[in-house]
């Protein structure tokens, strides 16, 4: 055998320099994600109260807490979830089920895959020109669709994905039992795949949770408490938008305190999620 | 129960032609006005009424690509770590910790870009590059001016740091998908780590490495509240990247709420729309793309 | 030369003894050198001893089959030979492997050029996603710069020498994950002798090919060994039977009996290894 010896140092070094590289682009990568965790953290808990979950958003210059924006958070996102998921879970359904194969579940898969990579302010846009022009004023029910249009996509995908994955022999054995289509899909597809599809629901949940851009012109801000959903609702997105951009330094301890909330909430679902569908696996 | 699901299918499907017709109904004023001038002018006054969304259109493109630049390589550095060099031990929480920052909110990213990041860059990292590429040609003009530290630099950085997790979390998990018996006989030629990685691990996962590449774009084109804390919002096309300017989606944050006058708002649902379109365009191409990559590996 | 010791047996005490059956080759054949000699290798999974003092000779220019029933520490063996095991955490080997005056077993051995003179085969075909020509091509490019003419060369002999030449000459451009699962093998063979290894391992090369396949294959091992020093793990005895000068039976980590093929599968020495080759057990 002839090895050129050249060419086989110039590959040892080559495989040298590209595996340094990697474990820097590991190291650096980590480092700036531990980086702004870190400060999170930092910044976050040192604002953070009793009065944070007791008060409202204070004017500028004064003290106060972050309640009614966490409210409003929690109305929107329920109003999300609550419209978003019983469509998104019978669009997927559809599907996987009945129109397995079909020209409609093709185009419909296309059109949410468009719509589960559009950007999310766009989506905001639209709900503007639906309805916040139509009704005249920002409001929560506003807020809320436009949060749903967000959540509908990740659960049409992830519905359909796990009763996709549901072996079909588990439904010819209820077919053979003589039990009807729809009832062999409520008592059998969705056990066999509920795990999966409240991962979904949860991921969806986290993604809404964090999310500024589409309720910056449908649900707007209040600096009140406020449950009246036809009226502009206070959130924290918004809320930590604002104040972190204000000059005030007691506005952006505020947001720091918001965004940790907002962090520890979205890690939570997160890791609920994750932790569902591995005892999936492990079953 | 064959009815609801197919009228729920159907709503999918209606939704995005309203999003589509709803945008094009709220531009069309903008387009009316401007033309296709609106596309090609740079310049964008709410006092004069006069809208162009250059400076947009370009800000989200050159942001993207800065973020792309950085972000790619990285990514795969840090999917190759885990996969092929890290300790077994490490490997699990890793892993998970990246899956876990891709699922934090992009305004964690804004607002720690505005308080850490633009301070950083503009003490440590601009002033060195502003003297790094002064004697280079074209690279200076690139680099030049005083460090505002906010602007399409700092916004393309923060898009690379957020693009990071989706693009890493895919492509380690295509890595993960190769044979370990492929990858075997690779180093039963002889092959260093970095061949293996080269000739056999990439060309088997192509298609899922460009859909996490894609994912991360299409997440960096779209990225609003990231962008907007850091990119300084100024409707101008400067030669220098460290100069402020702004984003189709930064714009519309930006200013959205308070455009007051029909043409305004509507030359910002029309930026909507472009962006819409953009986004669209990058993934239809990416999918053209894989269906021909696998389309010639069926062959 | 002629009464060197060839046959070994294995035992599990606590120090290792070296070969004990003694027989001696026909006086016709050519003198036999060890091409690799395996002495007191111990190979671990974590805590778990899979090979237990593994004692053997691996003759130039041979065919040496390592059989014996699944989890017996037959395909650990093999991917000792070029360190495979390197590759995956917690696996690790004690002993020597003596190879061309070094050991294999070095922690300082330079695996790229370990596996080079060793090549290997595995129990799937493993073509690269790449062209046929590429799959060929690959190896020696490694190692060698060569003008496109002497390149086309050696990728021809190679395939030629894997009897594949015949059916792809005209489609070497196409994907070699277009080929049949026999011809994907033989690709893969051919792949490895392109590199001009001086051993080739395999393991269980024919277990996921049609018996038309596996033929050919087994054709093509027969023809290779007078270049080539072949080992090869197979749980097909009928195969170590065809193909093997040697044969290695190996059981729960041990090396029970090595000898020659006719020996090993006419008159065992070992009990266990006469239940094996029977049918008794695995």
């Amino acid at each position: 055998m002839a090895i050129n010896a050249a060419m086989y140092r110039r590959r040892r070094f080559g495989n040298v320099v590209v595996m340094a590289s990697a474990w820097a682009a590991a190291a650096s990568g980590l480092i700036v994600l531990a980086f702004i965790l870190a400060t999170l953290l930092y910044k976050g808990f040192s604002g953070l109260s009793l009065a944070v979950f007791t008060e409202m958003t204070p004017p500028p210059g004064s003290a106060g807490g972050l309640l009614n924006a966490i409210y409003g958070s929690v109305m929107m996102t329920l109003l999300g979830t609550a419209i978003g998921t019983p469509i998104g879970m019978l669009a997927g359904t559809y599907m996987a089920e009945y129109g397995r194969g079909s020209w409609l579940a093709s185009v419909v898969r296309f059109i949410n895959d468009v719509l589960l990579s559009a950007p999310s302010i766009v989506i905001g846009l639209f709900v503007y020109e639906i309805m916040v022009v139509h009704m005249g004023h920002f409001s929560a029910w506003a807020g809320g669709v436009a949060l749903s249009l967000l959540v509908l996509p990740v659960v049409v995908r992830t519905t359909e994905d796990m009763l996709l994955l549901v072996p079909n022999g588990l439904r010819e054995a209820a077919s053979a039992l003589g039990s009807p289509r729809w009832l062999m899909i409520v008592q059998v597809a969705y056990r066999a795949a509920r795990a999966g599809m409240i991962t979904g629901v949860l991921l969806a949940i986290a993604r809404i949770t964090g999310e500024t851009a589409p309720l910056l012109f449908t649900a707007l801000n209040n600096q009140f408490m406020s449950s009246n959903m036809n009226a502009p609702m206070a959130n924290l997105p918004v809320v930590i938008f604002q104040f972190a951009l204000s000059p005030y330094a007691d506005w952006q301890k505020l947001a720091w305190t918001g965004a940790l909330i907002i962090t520890l909430a979205v890690l939570a679902l997160n890791i609920g999620a994750r932790s569902l569908s591995q005892s999936r696996t492990n079953d | 129960m064959r009815i609801a699901t197919r009228t729920a299918a159907i709503t999918v499907l209606l939704l995005l032609g309203g999003v589509i017709i709803a945008l094009i109904q709220g531009s069309i004023p903008a387009f009316r006005e401007f033309g296709w001038g609106f596309l090609t002018a740079e310049h964008w006054n709410p006092a004069t009424e006069k809208f162009g969304a250059l400076a947009p259109i370009y800000g989200t493109l050159v942001t993207s690509f800065i973020a792309m630049l950085i972000g790619i390589p990285v990514s795969l550095g840090i999917a190759i770590f885990i996969t092929e060099l890290c300790p077994r031990s490490l490997k699990r929480p890793i892993s998970t910790a990246i899956e876990l920052l891709a699922g934090i909110p992009s305004i964690i990213y804004g607002i720690w870009g505005l308080f850490v990041l633009a301070p950083f860059l503009q003490a440590y990292v601009q002033p060195f590059l502003i003297a790094l590429f002064a004697p280079v040609p074209v690279l200076s003009s690139l680099f030049s001016g005083p460090p505002y530290g906010i602007g399409i630099f700092t916004a393309g950085i923060i898009l690379s740091i957020m693009v990071l997790p989706y693009i890493t979390s895919v492509t380690r998990d295509v890595f993960e998908t190769v044979p370990p018996v492929l990858k075997e006989s690779a180093y039963g030629l002889g092959c260093t780590t970095w061949e293996v990685v080269r000739k056999v691990v990439l060309p088997y996962t192509q298609t899922g490495v460009i859909g996490g590449v894609m994912l991360g774009l299409g997440r960096a084109l779209g990225e609003t509240m990231a962008v907007t804390f850091v990119i300084g919002n100024a409707h101008r096309i400067s030669a220098s990247l460290l100069a402020p300017g702004t984003t189709i989606s930064a714009a519309i944050a930006n200013e959205f709420t308070e455009a007051d006058g029909d043409l305004y708002t509507s030359s910002l649902i029309a930026l909507g729309l472009l962006l819409f379109v953009i986004t669209f365009i990058v993934l239809a191409g990416a999918r053209l793309l894989l269906l021909r990559l696998q389309k010639r590996a069926g062959t | 030369m002629n009464d060197q010791p060839i046959a070994g047996v294995g035992f599990n005490t606590v120090k290792p003894r070296p070969y004990l059956g003694i027989t001696t080759p026909e006086t016709s054949k050519p003198p036999l050198a060890e091409r690799i000699s395996v002495s007191d290798v111990n190979f671990y999974y974590g805590d778990y001893l899979a090979l237990k003092h593994v004692t053997m000779p691996i003759y130039d220019k041979k065919v040496t089959a390592l059989i014996g029933p699944s989890g017996c520490g037959k395909s650990t063996l093999l991917r000792i030979f070029n360190r495979m095991y390197d590759l995956y955490p917690k696996q690790r080997a004690e002993g020597t492997i003596k190879f061309d005056g070094g050991n294999v077993l070095d922690p300082k051995q330079d695996l790229n050029l370990l596996r080079a003179r060793i090549g290997m085969v595995f129990q799937k075909p493993t073509p690269f996603p790449m062209s046929i020509y590429d799959n060929i091509a690959f190896g020696i490019r490694l190692y060698e710069r060569l003008p496109k003419s002497e390149l086309d060369d050696r990728v021809e002999s190679s395939l030629k020498r894997a009897a594949l030449w015949d059916e792809v000459k005209g489609k070497l451009n196409q994907s070699g994950l277009g080929l049949s699962g026999g011809q994907q093998q033989r690709l893969c063979i051919a792949r490895t002798i392109a590199v001009r290894p001086e051993v080739i391992l395999l393991d269980e090369p024919t277990s996921a090919l049609d018996p038309i396949a596996t033929a050919k294959v087994e054709e093509l091992i027969y023809q290779l060994k007078s270049d080539y020093t072949i080992v090869i793990v197979t749980h097909n005895m009928q195969q170590a039977a065809r193909v093997a000068d040697f044969t290695a039976f190996m059981y729960l980590g041990e090396l029970i009996e090595f000898g020659e093929t006719a020996q090993i599968f006419t008159k065992p020495r070992q009990s266990k290894t006469e239940d094996y080759i029977t049918g008794r057990f695995g």
